[in-house]
């Protein structure tokens, strides 16, 4: 068995945020990080590792210093990294993302046993699609907004946070599920994890490399088989405040009810 | 001639800062206030190989170099140096000298119990009458067939009423001054030994100093570290190299007072600009900030030579001199940017003052520092 984990190294937004006139990410003046749900994804999948002893191989598509994350990664106990990188897959959008990760993730092999996983939504882009498209493109059955993961032989059974409550369902290996911070709190490095990560695998798959995939297509990657167009960029207006009220009285709740029905919300 | 960390170095800063920030930092004016051992970190840095990170695989460590270790001390104590100061005295004067003279049984005995087995160690050296003066200690052990049965007391022993393991120096032939001298690996647990008083000291609240008392304490014949008679040039070797501990504790909270102080004086503004701007203020930072990359440099230096196994006393001394002062200096010169602020508790800037003062102190004075910077170059 092993766990295949997305992983996507995004800017830092906790710190400074340095946008372009054209109001996209200047991603240059940034420092950068792991997706904090994908840390979620990886911290699953070792988890996952600690109990049953599985691989866990850490995957990212990006330029060539995203190397230094999966060796982080690894730090942490990933056993394998795999960075895909090549001048035809820059300029991606979820689409051909999705369609490069998939060729690598199938390159790699998913078999009976195996889950992918991928953190939820990267928050520089904040789509939420990449991992879902990853699952069609591979033919896997998908299950996202993992808030807890348990794994049973080949049933994996995942507890999904949706907002207005959860939904437990049950899925058949290989699957791919889609990873929240809800579900646990990634691990740091450790000292002998770091001692040991430049003595693991890390591979690259280059445009070479994946070039004769099926999926792989001159006209379904890189900047030219994105079908998304950035129209305009801007920041949207923020939420009014919400409204407070206190006490369990029968009048506070006459008020409460009174409010939901002028909204009819009930 | 090469400064840069190597990048299992560099992954270290970056892991240690990461930890310092989310479990250290929150805790730590809490611990300082109510004088509570910081337990679950020091549990926390067990679990990531942080605690005897120096001790070999195959003894259950991790095999970094000092400098690994350096770095995380620094690490620590730019948020609380009283967590540095456990995890300091944990791997350089108990780890450290057990490893460098034990024996292979005494190695495949602590050295697990250290790393993996999550006891705490430290070093006992220092008593009433003996201080900076190590030589006239009055713990004695006496050999009664196949133990040694020891009577004294030590005090501000460092981890004293939580660790499970001593590296303790007694005389073990009063005849003979400093060649007398003998050290052991004690259990807390072996009969006649109890923890005496615990100190209420200025800082470093959160590191557990107490005295400690040997009352015909039964210490087993195999647990003599080193030979008979060694125990005064293995206690000096071992605080060559807790020095460096010490360097980096006081480098970091140096660093740590400076970035505080950063911080406000950009965000303080008085006769309508940001103090920062102030160049006062910034001929201030300027020093700040030279003594730390001084400091950085001496401490590293000593670091990387202990890891090449060539001798090192001078330049560690040196780093241990030149970071505790500074840390003094630069603590006072920030709290004094935070005006009255500075003297509340509500920012850390008097404990990180009240910190650093030990650093000048312990494993050696400054003078202490002096006199072993100056007796190694030829005078």
């Amino acid at each position: 068995m092993k766990i295949i984990v997305c992983v996507k190294q995004v800017p830092d937004t906790s710190g400074k945020v340095a946008v372009n006139p054209d109001g996209t990410l200047n991603r240059a003046s940034m420092q950068t990080i792991t997706n904090p749900d994908d840390m979620n994804a990886v911290e699953a999948a070792l988890k996952m590792k600690d109990a049953t002893g599985c691989k866990v191989i850490v995957v990212t598509m990006g330029p060539p210093p995203a190397a230094g994350m999966l060796r982080e990664l690894m730090a942490m106990g990933a056993d394998e990294g795999v960075l895909v990188s090549a001048r035809e897959f820059g300029g991606s959008d979820t689409y051909a993302t999705s369609q490069i990760l998939a060729a690598a993730i199938d390159t790699i092999g998913v078999e009976k046993d195996d889950i992918v996983m991928c953190g939820r939504q990267a928050i520089d882009g904040d789509t939420a699609q990449v991992g879902p498209q990853i699952a069609e493109k591979l033919g896997l059955p998908q299950v996202t907004y993992a808030a807890d993961i348990q794994k049973d032989g080949s049933t994996v059974t995942v507890k999904r946070m949706l907002e207005d409550g959860y939904m437990t369902i049950k899925a058949q290996t290989p699957c791919l599920l889609t990873c929240i911070k809800e579900l646990n709190n990634p691990r740091y490095m450790s000292i002998g994890g770091i001692y040991a990560t430049y003595n693991k695998p890390l591979e690259t798959f280059d445009y070479e490399k994946l070039k004769d995939h099926r999926l792989i297509d001159a006209t379904t990657i890189g900047l030219k088989g994105s079908p998304t167009n950035i129209f305009k960029s801007f920041t949207p207006p923020q939420k009014g405040a919400g409204m407070m009220l206190e006490g369990a009285d029968k009048a506070t709740c006459e008020q409460l009810a009174g409010i939901l029905a002028k909204k009819h919300i009930i | 001639m090469d400064f840069n960390l190597s990048r299992e170095h560099q992954l270290i800063r970056k892991m240690m800062a990461e930890f310092t920030e989310n479990e250290v930092k929150p805790i730590a004016a809490e611990t300082d206030l109510n004088s509570e051992y910081p337990r679950e970190n020091i549990e926390k840095l067990f679990d990531l190989g942080v605690m005897g990170m120096c001790v070999p695989k195959e003894y259950g460590g991790t095999g970094a170099d000092p400098l690994a270790s350096a770095i995380c001390i620094e690490e620590l104590s730019r948020q609380c140096a009283s967590t540095g100061d456990i995890v300091a005295t944990h791997n350089g004067l108990c780890c450290d000298p057990i490893l460098t003279h034990g024996t292979e049984e005494q190695k495949k005995k602590y050295l697990p119990m250290l790393t993996t087995g999550h006891k705490v160690g430290a070093f006992a050296l220092t008593e009433p009458n003996a201080g900076s003066d190590a030589s006239k200690g009055q713990t004695e052990a006496k050999l009664e067939g196949d133990h040694y049965v020891m009577n004294g007391s030590k005090i501000f022993i460092t981890n004293g009423y939580v660790a499970d393991v001593f590296v303790v120096f007694a005389m073990t032939d009063k005849t003979k001054g400093t060649k007398g001298i003998s050290a052991f690996i004690v259990e807390s647990s072996f009969p006649g030994f109890s923890v005496g008083k615990h100190e209420v000291k200025m800082g470093l609240h959160g590191s557990p100093t107490a005295e400690i008392v040997f009352t015909d304490c039964i210490v087993p014949k195999e647990n003599m570290l080193g030979r008979e008679g060694k125990g005064f040039s293995i206690a000096m070797q071992t605080l060559d190299g807790g020095r460096i501990g010490i360097a980096a504790q006081a480098l970091g909270i140096a660093e740590g007072a400076l970035a505080e102080a950063k911080e406000y004086t950009k965000g303080r503004v008085q006769f309508g600009k940001p103090i920062s701007k102030f160049q006062n203020t910034q001929f201030t930072f300027a020093d700040m900030e030279l003594g730390c990359e001084a400091g950085r440099l001496l401490t590293y230096q000593a670091a990387v030579l202990k890891g090449q196994g060539v001798r090192y006393t001078k330049e560690a001394a040196m780093a241990k001199l030149f970071c505790s002062e500074h840390a003094m200096k630069t603590t006072t010169k920030a709290l004094q940017m935070f005006g009255g602020y500075g003297y509340t508790k509500d920012y850390p800037m008097e404990r990180m003052m009240r910190d650093a003062k030990i650093t000048e102190i312990y494993e050696g004075t400054s003078e202490v520092q002096r006199i072993v910077i100056s007796a190694n170059m030829g005078l």
